[in-house]
């Protein structure tokens, strides 16, 4: 095994942990739980048997198989911003209603 | 009532001098929305005799005017006027903007420093951002103005219910502008002096403007 494979199947592991640990403080919901479980997973079947994916590759016309774990991963970066940056957004406006909604009763309660 | 919106962000150096001056006009209900200021714009606000509502956290010029608009319908206002709390604007010019939209049975009249020679817009902004300002509104817009991005208005009761600010910061004029075509409001521009004492918002803030439109597009 190289060095880096066991460096990175080590941080899966212990990623798994996190997030088996944030499910049991009830933090995360199991929905979550099974999306990051198999994704530190499916990281892990690569990065020990970097060969699988080249059957994935070939089969949607993909030279090499770390290419298309290149163009995979950049999709779900991009995605996953995307989600996040409208999440911001909507945090940011409900932070204004409550922010108003409080500046409005402290009014009410003068009066 | 006529009720005179005031936000203000750590205005505390001319705040005092913006709500005595709308007093000395005969303005009975002027309210200061302290957007989250960390000086002592609030305090100044409420010793110079105007009614304060504080925001806790800085949500931006746009967030601060949608609570000065929902207190005006509360209080049961039949018009609200937007007044910065910058010190630029003069406080004469609200009468004769109030008889305008009452004569005229508008529904919002907004103020512009274009109208006359009255204020003395600099030179750079005169002909190259105020222009550039003009376009942009056009086109998120539709509606032509001569001064697109002036803060000074008069609104009416009707109008402040259909009106609901959602851009927290600066590009909410554009949001206003947007609704008067939107709802077919009956509008008129108005002039207003202006006086500079700085730039603005330079360049760095007309860029923040498009990006929180094209992101609010986007978001939408």
């Amino acid at each position: 095994m190289l060095l880096i494979q066991a460096v990175l199947v080590i941080f899966f592991l212990y990623a798994i942990i996190k997030v088996v640990g944030r499910f049991q403080a009830r933090e995360l919901a199991l929905g979550w739980v099974i999306l990051w479980v198999s994704f530190w997973i499916a990281a892990g079947v690569i990065v020990l048997l970097p060969n699988s994916t080249f059957y994935m590759a070939r089969l949607v016309g993909i030279g090499r198989g770390a290419d298309l774990v290149v163009y995979v991963a950049l999709v779900i970066i991009f995605f996953s911003l995307f989600r996040l940056l409208l999440q911001v957004e909507k945090l940011k406006k409900e932070i204004t209603i409550l922010t108003r909604a409080a500046a409005l009763e402290d009014k009410n309660k003068k009066v | 009532m006529v009720c005179i919106i005031v936000p203000a962000y750590n205005e505390g150096e001319n705040i005092g001098r913006v709500v005595r001056g709308l007093f000395e006009q005969g303005w009975r209900d002027v309210v200061v929305v302290d957007d989250g200021s960390t000086d002592s714009t609030a305090t100044t606000a409420r010793e110079a005799g105007a009614t304060v509502l504080v925001h806790a956290l800085n949500r931006g010029q746009g967030a601060a005017l949608q609570t000065g608009n929902e207190y005006a319908l509360q209080e049961g206002a039949s018009y609200a006027v937007h007044f910065d709390g910058d010190g630029q604007f003069n406080p004469r010019d609200i009468a004769p903007a109030l008889r305008l939209i009452e004569q005229e049975n508008l529904d919002i009249v907004l103020g512009s420093r274009l109208l006359d020679n009255r204020s003395r817009v600099p030179w750079l902004k005169r002909y190259v951002i105020l222009p550039i300002g003009r376009w942009i509104n056009f086109v998120f817009t539709g509606l032509w103005l001569s001064d697109a991005h002036n803060g000074f208005r008069v609104i009416s009761r009707r109008a402040l219910a259909k009106i609901v600010i959602t851009e927290d910061h600066m590009a909410h004029n554009t949001e206003i502008t947007a609704a008067i075509k939107t709802h077919g409001l009956r509008f008129k521009e108005v002039s207003v002096e202006v006086t500079y004492h700085e730039m603005g918002q330079g360049i760095a803030g007309g860029l923040k403007i498009i990006s929180d439109l094209v992101m609010h597009k986007l978001t939408r």
